[in-house]
């Protein structure tokens, strides 16, 4: 199917990650697994040449043909795709950076759901994503297990007994899965003690980052934590040591959160108020901005002081407000300064009828 | 502790970073800290990193290994330690002296658990299944539940008698 058609659909859908829905959604936005896999008979990604790519597309795609579960599944050839495409794609975290910006074949499947999708000539030959709103790992665990014991009955991956699946950095080695949590921590973040979570999160080998992935910065108070070791664990000790972690950070968010209320609840209430004044009437917003705003806005929702907005149409905003999807929104190439005067536009549409009680 | 990047001086400079997933703790004494800065202060490469990580190990990364190619895609070591991706699946075989090292240093661990392909060698599954049997007969021997240890230990004879039975039979074939 067309990329523009696909875009419409998924600018007219939630993607699972932003549904806002499942276990401890208040603060857990989502729960993602990953793993990569590589196959026997080819060189790893970076080495490959353009016809040993291409032909590893045609293989894949038969496979995924023949998966029940990714029948209806979009198929993107990457030479299909403009550069604003794929930063789209990016922003839904439907693919990685590197694959939206490193140059040769590529492919990239994904469900309407949004709950699947698997990058063809990453770093890997394949990164296999599964997405569940909430804090619902072993549910991701399990689909993903499932989805890759389907393809791996199609095309055969690089395995060797002692090291597990062979991985072109060695730090996927082993399982080559990664499990992580992105969490809403505005609360630790307000209380000034966030430091002390990330600091006790890298001692138990965890590793932390901000909304869009490796590199980037904790935008709107999110932060994703992720397992670091890939071997020596297996795949269900790995997603329950992250589970039993999220869940002691939850506790000290809610902690945080009930400190405010009690003892700073005039402070906080100003915070929101005037977030929700800004949003209503800004007529300029960088996207950085917006973030922080939103995020205010999204405690509100939490502590049942903003109406007439529901969770997963302010999540929906967090995306909506991104440049490539800003761009798609109002079908048009837009400089910076254009961007920032849509983005206060969209907002005081979207948010009209929202009161503050 | 030590300068990571010299060896030598006593490190002063304690950076933490999030890249590629991994939060990397790099400890430098002042000079290589001012030497390596502009990597730090903007966007420091999390492949430069590792490649800087291989070097760790003095012992493991001389001029003589820097060569060992992979006969299977022609990738040197040396290529590895500046990318920080191998070039194929048999590059773990081609650099196993040098690489198994650094995957202890990363992984802290250089035995897979977990998941193992269905269409592996039956022998390959086995080999996981006596692994894992071993360890719950210690776990029934540490806690003296001794009636399922004997039981674990029957199982695992049957395992090993076949695994036995498999050689003879590859063997022969």
């Amino acid at each position: 199917m067309a990329i523009e058609q696909a875009i419409d659909h998924f600018l007219s859908s939630t993607c699972e990650w932003l549904r806002g829905t499942g276990p401890e959604s208040d603060i857990v936005m989502s729960s993602r697994t990953r793993l990569a896999r590589n196959m026997t008979g080819y060189l790893f990604s970076g080495r490959m040449d353009v016809a040993a790519q291409q032909q590893m597309i045609e293989d894949v795609a038969k496979a995924v043909a023949s998966v029940p579960f990714l029948k209806n599944a979009y198929f993107f050839n990457y030479k299909s795709l403009k550069d604003l495409d794929r930063q789209f794609l990016l922003e839904r975290h439907l693919i990685s950076r590197e694959h939206a910006t490193e140059k040769g074949e590529k492919a990239l499947v994904v469900t309407q759901n949004e709950v699947v999708s698997i990058m063809v000539l990453e770093e890997d030959h394949l990164r296999i994503q599964v997405f569940q709103s909430g804090l619902n790992l072993v549910e991701a665990w399990r689909l993903i297990d499932k989805i890759d014991s389907a393809l791996e009955s199609k095309l055969l991956y690089a395995f060797d007994p002692s090291l597990g699946y062979l991985t072109a950095c060695p730090t996927n080695l082993g399982t080559g899965f990664r499990s992580s949590c992105m969490l809403h921590l505005v609360g630790l973040m307000m209380t000034k003690q966030v430091d002390k979570v990330l600091q006790a999160l890298s001692k138990l080998n965890f590793a932390a980052r901000g909304f869009f992935g490796e590199g980037t910065q904790a935008s709107g108070n999110f932060f994703q934590f992720s397992n670091q070791l890939t071997l020596g664990q297996s795949e269900v000790d790995i997603v329950d040591g992250l589970e039993r972690v999220m869940k002691q950070i939850i506790e000290h968010e809610k902690e945080a959160r009930n400190y405010l209320l009690e003892k700073r609840r005039a402070k906080l209430e100003d915070q929101i108020w005037r977030a929700v004044g800004t949003l209503k009437s800004a007529r300029l917003m960088s996207s950085a901005e917006a973030s922080g705003l939103l995020s205010l806005m999204r405690l509100g929702i939490d502590l049942g002081m903003i109406k007439n907005l529901s969770k997963t149409n302010l999540n929906a905003l967090f995306l909506f407000t991104q440049p490539a999807h800003l761009q798609k929104l109002s079908a048009s190439m837009l400089k910076a300064v254009e961007r920032d005067q849509k983005r206060a536009e969209l907002l005081r549409t979207r948010l009209k009828d929202v009161e503050v009680a | 502790m030590t300068c990571n990047a010299c060896g030598q001086n006593e490190a002063t400079i304690h950076l933490t970073e999030i890249l590629n997933d991994q939060m990397i703790e790099v400890h430098l004494c002042e000079g290589c800290a001012e030497q390596k800065g502009s990597d730090f202060k903007t966007h420091f490469d999390f492949n430069k990193l590792l490649a800087s990580l291989t070097d760790l190990g003095a012992e493991v990364t001389t001029e003589q290994t820097g060569k060992i190619v992979c006969p299977s895609c022609g990738m040197s070591y040396e290529d590895f330690a500046r990318t920080g991706r191998l070039g194929c699946a048999v590059c773990y075989q081609s650099f196993e002296k040098v690489l198994i090292p650094l995957v202890k240093r990363l992984q802290r661990e250089i035995r897979h658990t977990g998941k193992i392909p269905a269409q592996a060698p039956d022998e390959v599954k086995s080999r996981e299944e006596l692994r894992d049997l071993h360890e719950r007969l210690q776990k029934c021997i540490g806690s003296e539940s001794f009636e399922e240890a004997a039981k674990i230990r029957d199982q695992i004879r049957v395992l090993e008698e076949q695994e036995k039975k498999g050689k003879r039979k590859r063997k022969k074939t």
